[in-house]
């Protein structure tokens, strides 16, 4: 691990001693009341918007650090370590909607919003998924009609992260000339924002229903050419989001396997300490080796990322696939290491453990990842001449 | 490597058709064909600006731009001789 050591030592090592700091002095500390409380405290996002964090990767001239996609993912990793939810903030903020804006806004709607994101006056979310349409996205029905001057939006968005907090939604609707992205205002007349109860993670993570009912957006608020919402706009933005929910992935992995080699340190049972027993040392020995891969997926996807090479998005989907799946894994050993303790909200592990396998459906289920994988190794390591045709 | 063979060959290398009979034409429209999936169009737009050093504003991205081979390689002359002339 020597490579990424040093790759970690050469990046912009100050921003992420500060989000270090950050994390251990405020936000860790917080975590469990933040979930208890079902919300991030204002506090902690003005926090992150002092110190750059709601702007890694934007332009300075719009207020971001115009840090690489590394050091990104290195400060998604160690936030994400701390709170999930707060890290889910970044990836919707930043990643889905902020990277859209940067990529396809005009002048103006990148100088009007991206200033206003990256100091926290303004907080994005992305509002894609529907009560029918989860993985089929481009199958959404809700709609816009063309009128005069702008559009009109009608139609239900469901599983919203940072819906009731947002300010902003980057919104996506079907119509004569296609799939289309919109940025629609919080305030605007027939836009109705309701909380989501009852989820098994993401509970401080301002989970919405959205009810457009003839929502008015003028032309200027169309994001990108109209009908490159899906083809375009949605597939930029959730390539960003994978990279970002892969480094979330890692950091759900490595806080679980750093509970569990604690916890196995300490914890006696039958007169010896967990780690004492081969069977506790097989899971600890399985989780670091799985960390350590999906650690180096994100590291290359980050480089790939870095670079423009055409792999990226390729490898960005191999490192979301493996780390989501690594911190299921990883999680749900750290609970059984911890036997019924894990099982309480007294250990973390437990809070880990649920909102991992959020990590697995979002942004691409495993699945649909799966498939597109397949897709990329059955046309990149095909060998014509290797099938003997008896 | 010539602009159109690169081109074939980025898009050769992400076909999801797996008939080593399958081939296209410089004229094929790879979308209606169903060679490609649904992140194509996407990787596509990055491939042909960092490959040929290109910026593309929101006009230049349609996908009747991209839609074949002899579109895209149409679309990078035309941005590439209209740098050239603000030099």
């Amino acid at each position: 691990m020597l490579a990424n050591y040093l790759q970690r030592q050469a990046m912009s090592k100050n921003w992420l001693e500060e989000v270090k700091q950050f994390t251990d002095n405020y936000l860790r500390p917080l975590s469990a009341d933040i979930e208890e409380n079902g919300s991030v405290p204002e506090n902690i996002i003005q926090g992150l918007a002092t110190m750059g964090m709601l702007a890694v990767t934007f332009p300075r001239e719009y207020g971001g650090l115009e840090l690489d996609p590394l050091t990104y993912g290195y400060i998604t990793e160690e936030i994400g370590k701390a709170c999930c939810a707060t890290r889910s903030l970044l990836t919707v903020h930043s990643s889905l909607v902020g990277e859209s804006i940067v990529r396809y806004g005009t002048v103006s709607q990148k100088s009007y919003w991206l200033p206003l994101m990256a100091n926290g006056t303004v907080i994005a979310a992305f509002a894609l998924s529907e009560p029918g349409v989860g993985s089929d996205a481009a199958g959404i029905q809700t709609t816009y009609r063309k009128r005069s001057g702008g559009y009109l939006i009608s139609g239900r968005k469901k599983w919203i992260t940072f819906g009731t907090r947002a300010d902003l939604f980057l919104v996506m609707a079907t119509g004569s000339e296609g799939i289309t992205a919109f940025l629609v205002e919080k305030n605007s007349p027939g836009l109705n924002v309701t909380p989501m109860k009852g989820m098994m993670a993401g509970r401080a993570a301002a989970m919405a229903e959205l009810e457009f009912t003839e929502v008015a957006v003028a032309d200027q608020q169309v994001l990108g050419k109209t009908g490159n919402g899906f083809r375009y706009i949605v597939n930029t933005a959730l390539d960003h989001g994978r990279y970002s929910v892969a480094w979330g992935g890692l950091a759900i992995a490595q806080e679980a396997l750093e509970a569990m080699v604690s916890y196995a340190r300490k914890r006696k049972q039958f007169g010896k300490a967990l780690y004492e027993y081969q069977l506790i040392q097989g899971l600890i020995g399985d989780a670091v080796a799985q960390v350590h891969a999906a650690r180096s997926l994100c590291i290359h996807a980050g480089t790939c990322r870095k670079e423009n090479h055409p792999d990226m998005t390729g490898a960005t989907q191999i490192a979301k696939y493996f780390a989501s799946v690594t911190a299921v894994k990883v999680a749900a050993d750290a609970v059984q290491v911890h036997g019924a303790n894990g099982c309480n909200s007294i250990y973390p592990v437990e809070r880990l453990f649920r909102e991992a396998k959020v990590l697995e459906i979002i942004e691409g289920s495993s699945q649909i990842q799966q498939v597109q994988l397949s897709e990329l190794a059955l046309s990149r390591y095909y060998r014509n001449g290797y099938y003997v045709n008896e | 490597m010539e602009v159109r063979e690169n081109i074939r060959a980025f898009i050769g290398q992400h076909l999801i058709v797996f008939n080593d009979d399958v081939s296209f034409t410089d004229e094929d429209n790879i979308f209606e064909l169903g060679f490609v999936n649904s992140l194509f169009a996407m990787k596509l737009l990055n491939y042909v600006e960092h490959t040929f050093d290109i910026v593309l504003e929101n006009e230049d991205i349609d996908i009747n731009n991209f839609s074949s081979v002899n579109n895209i390689e149409r679309l990078i002359a035309g941005k590439l001789s209209s740098t050239a002339g603000n030099e």
